[in-house]
């Protein structure tokens, strides 16, 4: 039974399965709802079969078709890719629980293959090891996540996944162009071979400039988030909330693997301090915004822009000693899983009253407490208060920054706290009140209750896992990751 | 200076233009084809830059980005048609925050 377990090849499983699974549900939209569940389980019981592969074998590396790199296509799995393909099975699950109760039989037709697509183009961005097909999967994550902005149908809606379609298309093509120059100068597109092979030529910093630009105008840092609070705003609950707790995560994962395999060891200070600087100004900005949102899930997706920016803080640290890399993985795992509750939450909320206007939110806290607990503790992990996942990164974050006299940046990441308990409270101070204008509630599914209450907690209890989660991000030895913590 | 270099610089002149229409027009369809423009260039750059020698993987990369070319392009164009048939122009709303 052990053998077999670790024999499997759970890595191929974890593509093929949601991909064949979305094919299904397009096929047979009646069994639709119940195949997406249980093919998102079965991805997150192979999660768990890589987990263990990786544990007794140490790193994965399998050739597709018995061919290898340069020529075929390698795939790869570490600690890091474990990490974000637990996460991502994790908030999978919520969110397809979620969205079993929250569409019409029609809309879930539509939603299930796109949403099993786009899981299966995840998963593969976390397994491939070269930079080309990291493009093509940065590509069918961005098809089917702009598909699934566009399921509500509205002018809104649609107007939010043209120009989400534009700049993420943008930002893949700026992407690919970096590709072909690092394939001319450096004869390979396989991340390991290019790490022995790069040497500071004008060529690799044109490359890594033009695939830089390309992935932070894809993770929506400042100011090239112009794109994302439309989209996230305007996108049905479940699929806004897959946006920002995974598809934005995606194009972070490969800036940060690029970054520890290739602009570091090229020397990348100056870059790491514009990310710093474009970091902080995110930090700072979006929170303001969210702020000054009266629509509740605008003030959500800004919060998105300022915890993106969060996870840039790490850059300017992450070559001296530390744990800047592990606090930006910690807030990176936390923010999925609370930012998907705040966003489900957010959806009971305007299925409730039919609004989303934070300021009549009218006493919902005595008519949806659980709703409201899932708001407040995915709140608690924003914030970064303890014992919240949260609280493990951000104090992780602010001690690198410390130690190493950054004191500009723990200024902006204590102020991003505060500023980010400002918009948590202003939205839970209208739940307790009474508005001016009473609205007729129409009542939630309890399950899409229990999705955002069980994301939620996930992200208070992420909390206490520190010293496992490391290790096992630790598989492979990336960045450090395994380090034994302060 | 070799015909591929040639072909490559073209590439490098393609995506200019094609950036510069992205950013300059507001018409949707101009748009999507200054996106196509701009991913032609980029695939002249690819096979350009390998040059003349039997290298079969430039040539794979860019069959493989033909391919999602055309996948984007087809939901670009029926994303825009949605749009004008709804908002009766076939251009986004100036002000994101404004689209409700």
């Amino acid at each position: 039974m052990d053998g077999l377990v670790t024999q499997l090849p759970w890595a191929i499983i974890l593509i093929l399965l949601p991909l064949a699974a979305g094919m299904a549900c397009f096929v047979a939209p009646r069994i639709a709802g119940a195949l997406g569940l249980l093919s998102v389980v079965a991805v997150l019981l192979a999660t768990l079969g890589l987990g263990l592969q990786l544990a007794s074998a140490g790193v994965y590396r399998h050739s597709i078709g018995g061919w290898g790199a340069p020529l075929g296509i390698e795939l790869y799995a570490d600690g890091l890719s474990l990490l974000m393909l637990g996460i991502t099975a994790l908030v999978g699950i919520g969110v397809s629980l979620y969205a079993g109760a929250y569409f019409t039989r029609e809309q879930a037709g539509r939603f299930w293959p796109v949403w099993l697509f786009l899981l299966a183009a995840l998963n593969g961005l976390f397994l491939v090891d070269d930079v080309f097909n990291l493009y093509v999967c940065l590509e069918l994550i961005g098809l089917s996540a702009v598909s699934l902005t566009a399921l509500a149908g509205t002018t809104a809606a649609l107007a939010g996944a043209m120009r989400y379609l534009l700049a993420t298309l943008l930002g893949s093509l700026l992407y690919l162009l970096g590709v072909a120059l690092l394939y001319h100068t450096f004869g390979t597109v396989d991340i390991s071979l290019l790490a022995g092979r790069v040497t500071p030529l004008p060529a690799l910093w044109a490359a890594l400039g033009l695939m830089g630009a390309g992935l932070i105008l894809k993770t929506a840092l400042f100011p090239f988030h112009f794109w994302l609070p439309a989209a996230h705003g305007s996108a049905p609950a479940p699929v806004s909330a897959v946006l920002s707790a995974l598809v934005v995560k995606g194009s972070f994962y490969i800036l940060l693997r690029l970054w520890i395999e290739l602009y570091a060891p090229a020397g990348g200070q100056s870059a790491g301090l514009l990310f710093g600087v474009l970091g902080s100004a995110a930090v700072l900005w979006g929170s303001i915004q969210a702020l000054r949102q009266a629509r509740l899930k605008l003030m959500v997706a800004y919060s998105t822009v300022a915890q993106i920016g969060y996870l840039f803080l790490a850059f300017p640290l992450g070559g001296a000693a530390g744990y800047a890399w592990q606090g930006a993985l910690y807030l990176l795992v936390s923010h999925a899983l609370a930012k998907s509750a705040m966003f489900l939450a957010a959806g009971n909320l305007l299925r409730f009253g039919g609004h989303e206007r934070i300021a009549h939110l009218d006493r919902v806290v005595q008519r949806l407490p659980l709703t409201v607990g899932a708001f407040a503790m995915a709140g608690v992990s924003i914030m970064g208060l303890p014992p919240s996942g949260g609280f493990i990164g951000k104090w992780l974050l602010l001690q690198t920054a410390l130690s190493q006299g950054q004191w500009m940046l723990a200024l902006v990441m204590v102020l991003g706290s505060v500023l980010a308990a400002a918009y948590v409270f202003r939205v839970l101070g209208h739940a307790f009140t009474a508005a001016a204008v009473p609205h007729d509630p129409i009542a939630v599914p309890l399950r899409m209750e229990w999705a955002a209450v069980l994301l939620a907690a996930g992200s208070i209890v992420l909390g206490l896992l520190a010293v496992p989660l490391f290790t096992l991000a630790g598989i492979g030895g990336f960045a450090g990751m395994g380090a034994s913590l302060p | 200076m070799t015909a591929a270099d040639l072909y490559a610089l073209a590439g490098v002149g393609l995506v200019g233009l094609g950036l510069y229409a992205l950013i300059v027009h507001a018409h949707l369809l101009r748009k999507i084809l200054a996106i196509n423009v701009t991913g032609s260039g980029i695939f002249l750059v690819l096979v350009g830059l390998s040059g003349t020698g039997p290298d079969a993987i430039p040539q794979a990369m860019v069959i493989t980005g033909i391919v999602v070319a055309v996948s984007a392009t087809a939901l670009a164009l029926a994303l825009m048609l949605r749009l004008t048939a709804l908002s009766g122009q076939a251009e986004l709303p100036q002000d994101p925050d404004d689209a409700h």
